[in-house]
């Protein structure tokens, strides 16, 4: 009798000790797994950038870290925005109702992301944005919900356009993508280029995308200016550099000025058709030896050298994961202060830390495609010129207009 | 310097000279949907990717057979026109009774697969074709600078259409065409095998497209999305000549390219519309397009 009594007690004592560790785990890691949702543009204009590579990145950076956070596995959920802001809002808000996902990765066109971030805003999600170039997504449509990890549209301009005019070009005429992109870019070049003593003697806005670029790199001939600066991205960006080779621009005297240009476009493109441009960078494969190490292996795994995007999106989730570990917990809010908490060092980040407003700022690279005599294998694209400091490089807090700011 | 409308005359005509060389690519790609729909009545909606493989085809055809550019623009438009016409005798002819609607939605998901394949391998970013050397450099024509190669697009592309337009309302072979498509029953009565003609006659418009594939392989990094941008402006320029004229098809795309042209010297933000306007203006006064017979 008396044993019974004891087996009894002691198998409710254990019960009861299991439940509440059961109880406790679900508090701390909500379903028990830590869920992290990636979108991109797995198809589109800007897939080469992020896409699928990035999808890789991600999943490289849950192999390294155990796969599992304080025992909780980590699931991975994956869809195409096909860069439109209604698919990208539509499946965020799908994933935190009915899979409770915790944390979205990716987000690459910045009108996707401006809508997604809204809805992580409305449901209290989290977003790490790694894509999108637009400064606002910091700046107006900042939220105390997402982080914006791997570049802007201030530095690229900052960068850029700043080095190019302190070389003696100081006329432009700007061939603009012509939507909200675009039309920021032009104005962060503008004053830029105006601030620095250069000026813009004229410019186009072509509609998004175009296919044929040759009217336009005619009227820029035709302009005088010694630089055409390119306010696009992507594909368009592509086109107006091979048609400017075309019409033999920098063989008249002209000099193009590339403001948003991913490793993936200079690859494309061939070093025949982009020697000698000057780019800002956020980050580049070959820039150290820690960024060489993982290249390599990202490299094995993809067949790629990675974009300064696919190796921000590594970063922040290896960043993401570390801070939920410390938190022991993936509540959005407190994950988000866990990160802020830390600054960032690793292969792709260099004195980052991540603002009030969401800003994850680190040093950034003014770079200059090699010629084909300089490079000496097929990824080996880029030479690193200066350093732009990360307190320098992006917009000072006390211009910012976003929300959580006081200014 | 004279001006037109506050232009300058050299960038007018340098304007001019680039709109009629785009025109020239419109006209080509909207002839092989013009013969494809007035002959067979079928709306090819992978007209568009079958210009991208013709491109593509170039592109590793000479990357891993070194098949240099001369050949490929012979060579290529037989092999993806072959791949049209196993398309017609395997996948359009077993719904050719059927409503228009079907051969375009069956092409429409050719066109998605044939893309989505390559994106696969290859990318979204694209490649470069090198301008084949004889042609390299550019010709000073007073008022601008144009790339040689661009002329060659032009008079290549013209060339083309012109001995389209020949073949289809001139020659014996035509004629059989025409008059199968007209009344196919009446010509097999007369021992023509009309299935084979409309293969044939499949098979070439797909490598119209596929010559318009080589030929803007030099000038466009070679990607797997580079037709579906252009698709809905050839079909704009078809609509506005009227669907299966064949003159109608080149003297629009050239108009239409010229139209363009000087849209991106006076209001560049409308460029990419401007076809669409006039696609409409056409439609609400002519319903039939400009050239066309029946509405």
């Amino acid at each position: 009798m008396t044993l019974m009594k004891k087996t009894l007690a002691a198998s409710i004592a254990v019960a009861a000790a299991s439940s509440m560790a059961m109880s406790t785990a679900q508090a701390e890691i909500s379903d028990g797994e830590v869920r992290i949702g990636y979108l991109a543009d797995m198809s589109g204009t800007y897939r080469d950038l992020a896409g699928p590579g990035g999808l890789s990145a991600l999943e490289m950076a849950i192999e390294d870290f155990g796969g599992s956070v304080n025992g909780s596995p980590i699931v991975v959920f994956s869809a195409d925005d096909r860069n439109s802001a209604d698919v990208g809002a539509n499946t965020v808000r799908e994933w935190i109702d009915q899979r409770n996902v915790d944390m979205v990765a990716g987000l690459v066109a910045s009108s996707v992301t401006i809508a997604v971030t809204k809805v992580l805003e409305e449901n209290n999600g989290l977003g790490l944005v790694s894509g999108s170039a637009a400064s606002s997504v910091t700046n107006e449509h900042c939220t105390p919900n997402h982080i914006h990890w791997v570049y802007d549209t201030y530095p690229l301009a900052n960068g850029t356009a700043k080095a190019v005019v302190e070389q003696g070009g100081d006329t432009w005429f700007l061939l603009t993508a012509d939507y909200a992109f675009g039309h920021a870019l032009e104005a962060d070049v503008t004053s830029v280029v105006e601030a620095n003593g250069g000026q813009i003697v004229g410019g186009v806005r072509h509609p998004f995308p175009t296919n044929d670029f040759s009217s336009y790199i005619l009227q820029a001939q035709g302009s005088g200016a010694k630089i055409v600066g390119l306010a696009n991205a992507g594909a368009d960006t592509v086109n107006a550099i091979t048609t400017a080779s075309q019409f033999g621009l920098t063989q008249s005297g002209q000099q193009l000025a590339g403001l948003l240009i991913f490793l993936n476009d200079v690859h494309a493109l061939g070093l025949e058709a982009t020697q000698n441009l000057l780019l800002t960078t956020g980050w580049y494969w070959d820039m150290d030896d820690q960024a060489r190490e993982w290249s390599e292996r990202y490299f094995e795994e993809v067949g790629r050298m990675p974009t300064m995007v696919q190796a921000g999106i590594y970063s922040s989730t290896m960043h993401y994961l570390k801070a939920v570990e410390a938190a022991g917990t993936d509540d959005p809010e407190t994950v988000r202060a866990q990160m802020a908490e830390e600054p960032i060092n690793d292969f792709f980040a260099r004195n980052g830390r991540i603002r009030e407003d969401g800003r994850m700022v680190h040093d950034m690279y003014l770079a200059q495609v090699k010629t084909p005599e300089e490079s000496t294998g097929e990824w080996d694209l880029y030479e690193i010129l200066s350093t732009i400091p990360a307190e320098e490089a992006y917009r000072p807090l006390s211009e910012s207009q976003c929300k959580l700011v006081q200014n | 310097m004279t001006m037109i409308f506050g232009v300058p005359m050299a960038v007018f005509m340098g304007q001019l000279t680039l709109g009629l060389v785009n025109g020239a690519f419109y006209a080509l790609l909207s002839l092989g949907l013009a013969v494809i729909f007035g002959l067979l009545k079928i709306v090819n909606f992978a007209h568009g990717a079958q210009y991208m493989l013709g491109a593509f085809a170039a592109l590793l055809g000479f990357r891993y057979l070194g098949i240099n550019y001369w050949l490929a623009l012979i060579l290529v438009p037989l092999v993806i026109g072959g791949l049209g016409m196993l398309v017609e005798r395997f996948l359009l002819r077993r719904i050719a009774h059927l409503d228009h609607l079907y051969g375009l939605l069956l092409t429409f998901g050719l066109a998605l697969i044939f893309e989505g394949t390559l994106v696969n391998f290859f990318g979204v970013s694209g490649a470069r074709y090198a301008t084949p050397e004889i042609l390299q450099g550019g010709l000073n024509l007073g008022f601008m600078f144009l790339p040689t190669y661009r002329a060659w697009v032009l008079v290549a592309a013209l060339t083309m259409c012109l001995f389209t337009w020949f073949m289809i309302e001139r020659t014996r072979l035509g004629a059989y065409l025409r008059a199968g498509t007209e009344n196919s029953q009446l010509m097999q009565a007369f021992g023509v095998n009309v299935p084979l003609l409309i293969t044939l006659t499949y098979g070439f418009g797909v490598g119209l497209a596929a010559f318009a594939g080589v030929l803007a392989a030099p000038l466009y990094p070679v990607s797997p999305t580079m037709g579906s941008s252009l698709l809905i402006v050839v079909f704009a320029v078809v609509v506005i000549g009227g669907m299966g004229s064949i003159l109608g098809a080149i003297l629009t795309g050239l108009g239409m390219g010229i139209i363009e042209g000087l849209t991106k010297v006076y209001y560049p933000e409308a460029a990419n519309t401007v076809i669409f306007l006039v696609m409409i203006l056409v439609l609400m006064l002519r319903p039939a397009g400009l050239f066309g017979k029946e509405a």
